[in-house]
This record gives structure tokens, C-alpha cells and sequence, in this order.
């Protein structure tokens, strides 16, 4: 046990990195009041384009920049609906979601029977070879620590810079942001560029680096987990990424368990997320001011400016 | 002002539920084509396709196939595709192949076998367990129409059932694994804790163990045929337990890739999987459907065809084999992989022969008989060397 500990530990913040960058997308959405339902969706376009990329060009970076693109263009065209033409933006997210798993599938075929090869492995001279330390934190993907740093500069970005109050203040009153005389919309959309760029770069991560192969469904609940987070976080960044920690831990740990003999149903562990943030949900339900400090309050409303 | 501005809205809102929609029932045409036609056999089709029989000579005799998988998927239909493109090259012009990929093992499965008879396919294949209930319900209506179901167990006037013993593969290659392990520690991803795939676990148990009678195994179970990123975090979890030879009984090749990763050893299953990790992969236990798909459809063409009846093919007639063994694998474990084989094909060797006790200590199959194919079919027991239970094996 002791051995396979940091090794589990090395999995779990493998398995939190593809949760962390979808929901901290979505984060950014939703702090500026637009809920995105169609993250799964984006995801798997995301996820076959930065595939495909990374078989024609062998680059992996290129990979990402790929599925970043390939997530903001599928997130302009919901924020043009849902910004804009103000349609529903809980059935335009749906609509996405569908669209993404239909439509990557159909441009994926040709790419299901592509391979990557064996990729080399990542790790930092040095700190790799610490003891215990080592095999769990320093022999990680580039990804996963760009995730960390990313969080960093999200939270500072949302409470210690003038352009994310500005942000806040269009997802709690986009009419008093409007009077002062922010570009609500324009603000709305970027957030939502970010965000698809963000689930993109997840859906990339999944294809050519966590599983590096494309298959039709292969992102298989993990936008929806990545929704349910944000809510489970109440908003918050750090709590965002421990989330994510804690969600992909309880995915290792559920297979980790059955090789050590234990019988835990993998049914059971595979709801748990989803039942967890319900309890969070009722949780802060409960507390009318808690809901008040934490929830955008605009958000999943559309905006009419004049 | 008001006024115009809130109309406009309205206008807007009515475009945008428009996109919305056009984006949905995009999705779903999509679905309708890969499924092939979905309203276009009504119950009536069938039976004018049945009156028009018997086929003039010079109609192809049209077959159809179901797969549970997108044929892409490097295993199990892939394997199955492969088959039924054997038998398109050797029929040639005699035979009209088809078939629909990722039909789901529910009610689905049944409406596309009433398609597949109602655009005139008079031998339908369907090559999963799951697809057993429908296809029996859809043989009971339609008795013009010859049924064949893998992996099943039921049978019918018109529907047989056919298999293969891939336990055979998995013991060749658990032949290899007790030889090529540092650890002595085996781990397999299993799919679904039925009788087929314990037994696989338990015949790649005991094949290392006629090599290395130190080797355990240990099994995660991911409820799943066909889920990479499923199967990845299983197979890594494997291997942070010690597990430093891997094998799976799912469909992808993602464990053999995990485990290229992590500079681990694995198998590639039900087809050759060598080009997704060369240096990770041992060899591949592999399905060869095309001589069973072939004698079938000659029945069907020479009109010898029987329903049924149930078939179980091995290493005997060409059904399975052991595959692409690396280089790494030093030539006495080849020698003594291909001594087992020889001993399969001729009938000398018999991989389940008493005496064989399971990991509780319980002897299940006494000395020096042999296992008939009842045993086999219900295998629901760990034998020794194994780790764990099996889940909900210990009703009886």
C-alpha cells in the first residue's frame, strides 16, 4: 500500500487535471452569468480536433492549441445565440451538447483507427527522483501543473484585477454594469470564448494524452462532472480544483480499491459525484445570504440592454 | 421604443429556438443514418419479402451483421468486420454483406434486426451477448429468416448460436505473462463479471502459472465493454499496485497503451493490437471469425443450414490464435506457447483439467477429469492465484 500510495496520488491529480481545466471554463461563464450546458459537447469536438491535429502534425502543443480553438468556435456561435438572440440558455446548451456528440463523431471516423504511438514520459530533473515526492507530484504531464497556475491566475484575476470586478459585476447586475457603462455583451461573449477555450483544452488533454486515442462518446460524462463542479466549488476557484482532485480521487481510488480486493461497486462510486453536489446544492440552498454571496445572480438570465 | 425593442426580441427568440432545433434534429438524422432506416420497414415488409421466396439462383444471398462497437474500434468488431469481409472475398458475387455498427444491447437491437429482415437479409449475425433476448423475440416472428448469435446461449427453429473458446488465447498468453513478469503480480481489466470472462481471467491465470507457479493476478472490473478513458484509469491502477503484465477483456486498446506509458507489458486482444504500442506489447490473442462466418453462410447457400444448435470454435478449427509475439519474449517461452497450441489443435492438451481449486480452497473440478462445455459455460469462481471475488459470485 505504501508503495502504490504516491502512485495514486500521481493518478489522481492526473485524472483532476481533465475536470480542473473544464471547470474552470466554466467558472469563468458563470461568473459572468451565462451557464454553458454544452461543455460535454464541446469537449468532444475539442477532443477529435486536437487528436486530429496531433496525427497529422505530431505536435502535442499544436494538439491543444487545436482543441482551444475548436472549443471557442463552438462557444461562439451559443454565445451569439445566447447573448444576442437571448434564446434559452439552458435548451441552447443541450442543443450543443447533442450537436458536439453527433458531430464529432461524424467528422471522427476516419480518425478511429489513427494512432498516437508511445509518447515519452514527462518529469523534473531532479524533484522526480525524491523519494515518495517524487513519483507522486514531479513525474506529471506539463498540463497538470499549468492547471495549478491557471487557477492561481483565475482567482487572482476574478478579486485582485479591475477586469475581473468588472467580470463579477456583469454576472451579479448586468443591468448596473450596463449603466455604468460596461459592454455587458462583449463581456458575456468573451467569458464564454474563455470557457469554450478551456473545455477545449480538456477535451485535447483527454484524446492525446490521458487516453491517446480518439473513439466516438470517449469523454463520457466528464463535461457533465466538470458542470456539476463549479457548483459543488460555490463559484470559487481553489475549491474548483480541489474539486476536481476530489472527483478524479474517487474515480482512482474506486479502481485502486478493487486491486487491493476490496468490493466497492463501481456503480455506486461513479454517482458519487453527481450526488455530492446535490448535497451541496441543498447545502447553500438553505442559507439565503450564503446563496447571495456565492451565486452570480444573473446567472442563466438573459440580458436586455435599453 | 419599449414596444419595438420587445418585439424584436420575440423575432429573435423565435430565430434562435429555430437554430436550436435545426442543431438538434441535425443530431438526430445522424442517428437515424448510422442505425440505417428507421421507419422505412414496416411490418408488412417482411412478409412480402417472405412470400417472394424462395431466391432465384443468381440472387446474392444478402447477410447482414450487428455490431455492438464502431468497427473502428481495433477489437471485437473489428475482428467481426474483418470476418464478414473474408466472407465477402470468398463468396464473391453469391453473397450481398451489410451491417449496422453500435447497435445498443436494449430494445434497439431489436428494431434493427426487423430492418435488417425487412430489406431482405435472409442470415443476420448478431455478435454480442446482450443482443440474445431481441434477436430470439424477432427469430419467433420472422421464420424465413436465419438467425446467428454469438456468445449466447439460447436457440431457436431458426437461430444458433456460435462462440469461440477465447480462453484458449487467453492461456497461451498467460503462458507469456508468468515467463516475461518481474513482480509475479499479473493484472487484468475485466468488462463484465459473466461466466466468459472469469474464465478468461482464470485460463490466463493458470497459463502463468504452468511457467511460474508464484504469479497471482489481480482483476478491476470497469462494468464496461467499450470505455477508454474507463479502462486507462483501471489498467493504471494496475500497475501502481505492482502489476507489471497486463491483459484486459475489454474492447480498446487502451490498457496495452497505458501500459506502453508506463514501460509495462501487455496483450493485445480479439485482433492484433501491435501498432498502438510495439514496445508494451507481448502479443496478441486474437479472433479469427471468418472460417465459422464462412461454413455458416455456406449452410445457408447449400440450404444445409440448422437451427438450433450451438457451436463452439477454438484453436482446433482455426478460431483462435496467438499472434505477433515480441521479440522480447525469449524463445523457449515461444517454444513452449507453441507447444500448447499444437497440443489444442491436435486434442492432446485440455487447459481445464482437474485438479483445479478455486482462491477460496474449494476443489471445483476433480482429478484427472476433464471440463465439458456446461462447466466451462459456468465458471463463476476465481481459481487459486487469483485475487479478490467475484462480484455477486457468491450466490450460488
Amino acid at each position: 500500500m505504501m508503495d502504490s500510495l504516491p502512485l495514486l496520488v500521481a493518478a489522481t491529480l492526473n485524472s483532476g487535471t481533465v475536470l480542473a481545466f473544464a471547470a474552470l471554463g466554466l467558472l469563468i461563464n458563470e461568473r459572468a452569468g451565462i451557464v454553458n450546458l454544452g461543455a460535454e459537447g464541446i469537449m468532444l469536438v475539442a477532443a477529435v480536433a486536437g487528436f486530429a491535429t496531433v496525427v497529422h502534425t505530431g505536435s502535442s502543443w499544436l494538439g491543444f492549441a487545436a482543441g482551444a480553438l475548436a472549443g471557442a468556435a463552438l462557444a461562439a456561435a451559443f454565445g451569439v445565440l445566447v447573448i444576442w438572440l437571448n434564446t434559452n440558455q439552458y435548451a441552447t446548451g443541450l442543443a450543443l451538447s447533442l450537436f458536439g456528440v453527433g458531430f464529432s463523431a461524424f467528422v471522427g471516423i476516419r480518425y478511429t483507427q489513427e494512432k498516437l504511438g508511445e509518447r515519452p514520459n514527462f518529469e523534473i530533473p531532479g524533484l522526480a527522483d525524491v523519494p515518495f515526492l517524487g513519483p507522486a507530484l514531479f513525474r506529471q504531464h506539463p498540463m497538470v501543473y499549468v492547471a495549478i497556475a491557471l487557477t492561481a491566475a483565475i482567482a487572482w484575476f476574478l478579486y485582485r484585477s479591475r477586469s475581473g470586478l468588472v467580470l463579477r459585476a456583469v454576472g451579479e447586475s448586468p443591468e448596473s454594469a450596463h449603466a455604468l457603462g460596461y459592454p455587458v455583451r462583449r463581456i458575456r461573449l468573451a467569458a464564454v470564448l474563455f470557457g469554450g477555450a478551456l473545455c477545449g483544452i480538456s477535451g485535447a488533454y483527454i484524446s492525446t494524452v490521458y487516453t491517446p486515442l480518439w473513439v466516438e462518446g470517449m469523454i463520457a460524462g466528464k463535461g457533465w462532472i466538470a458542470l456539476a463542479l463549479t457548483t459543488f466549488a460555490t463559484w470559487r476557484p481553489a475549491r474548483v480544483l480541489l474539486g476536481a482532485y476530489l472527483f478524479g480521487g474517487v474515480t482512482m481510488l474506486q479502481f485502486h480499491l478493487q486491486g487491493e480486493g476490496v468490493q466497492v461497486p463501481s456503480q455506486f462510486l461513479t454517482m458519487l459525484p453527481y450526488l455530492a453536489t446535490i448535497v451541496v446544492l441543498v447545502l447553500i440552498s438553505r442559507n439565503a445570504s450564503f446563496i447571495r454571496i456565492n451565486m452570480p445572480a444573473s446567472i442563466g438570465k438573459p440580458f436586455f440592454p435599453g | 421604443m419599449t414596444r419595438i425593442s420587445k418585439r424584436s426580441f420575440v423575432h429573435l427568440a423565435g430565430w434562435g429556438a429555430v437554430a436550436a432545433l435545426a442543431a438538434v434534429a441535425g443530431c438526430s438524422k445522424k442517428e437515424e443514418t448510422t442505425t440505417t432506416t428507421t421507419t422505412a420497414a414496416p411490418a408488412s415488409a417482411p412478409v412480402a419479402a417472405a412470400s417472394a421466396a424462395p431466391p432465384a439462383a443468381s440472387a446474392p444471398l444478402k447477410v447482414a451483421f450487428a455490431y455492438v462497437g464502431p468497427v473502428g474500434d481495433g477489437g471485437w468488431t473489428f475482428a467481426h468486420d474483418n470476418a464478414r469481409k473474408a466472407v465477402e472475398k470468398h463468396f464473391g458475387d453469391k453473397v450481398e454483406t451489410s451491417f449496422v455498427e453500435k447497435v445498443p444491447e436494449a430494445a434497439d437491437a431489436e428494431r434493427v434486426f426487423r430492418d435488417m429482415a425487412g430489406q431482405g437479409n435472409k442470415l443476420i449475425f448478431g455478435t454480442t451477448f446482450g443482443y440474445m433476448e431481441p434477436m430470439l423475440k424477432v427469430a419467433a416472428d420472422l421464420k424465413d429468416v436465419k438467425f446467428e448469435h454469438a456468445t449466447g446461449y439460447k436457440q431457436a427453429d431458426n437461430m444458433r448460436t456460435y462462440d469461440s473458446r477465447t480462453y484458449e488465447g487467453a492461456y497461451m498468453a498467460g503462458v507469456i505473462a508468468g515467463g516475461m513478469t518481474k513482480t509475479n503480480t499479473l493484472g487484468v481489466v475485466g468488462s463484465i463479471p459473466i461466466p466468459e470472462v472469469i474464465r478468461n481471467i482464470n485460463s490466463f491465470t493458470m497459463g502463468a502459472q504452468s511457467v511460474n507457479p508464484k504469479v497471482k493476478t489481480k482483476v478491476v472490473w470497469v462494468n464496461e465493454w467499450f470505455n477508454p478513458p474507463k479502462e486507462t484509469e483501471a489498467a493504471q491502477s494496475l500497475i501502481n499496485g505492482g502489476a507489471d503484465v497486463l491483459m484486459q477483456n475489454t474492447d480498446s486498446s487502451a490498457v496495452l497503451q497505458t501500459a506502453g506509458k508506463a514501460g509495462k507489458y501487455a496483450f493485445g486482444w480479439d485482433s492484433d493490437m501491435t501498432a498502438y504500442a510495439p514496445n508494451a506489447h507481448l502479443a496478441s490473442s486474437i479472433i479469427n471469425w471468418a472460417p465459422y462466418y464462412i461454413n455458416a453462410v455456406q449452410d445457408a447457400l447449400d440450404g444445409t443450414w440448422k437451427g438450433g444448435s450451438g457451436s463452439w470454435w477454438g484453436v482446433k478449427e482455426g478460431a483462435i490464435d496467438i499472434v505477433s509475439i515480441s521479440d522480447k519474449v525469449p524463445a523457449d517461452l515461444k517454444a513452449k506457447v507453441d507447444s500448447v497450441k499444437a497440443g489444442l489443435k491436435d486434442g492432446t492438451f485440455v487447459i481445464w483439467k482437474g485438479p483445479i481449486t478455486s482462491n477460496e480452497g474449494k476443489e471445483v473440478l476433480a482429478a484427472g477429469t476433464n471440463a465439458d462445455d456446461k462447466f466451462l459455460g459456468g465458471v463463476n469462481f476465481f481459481v487459486k492465484g487469483v485475487e479478490g471475488k467475484v462480484p455477486g459470485g457468491e450466490k450460488k
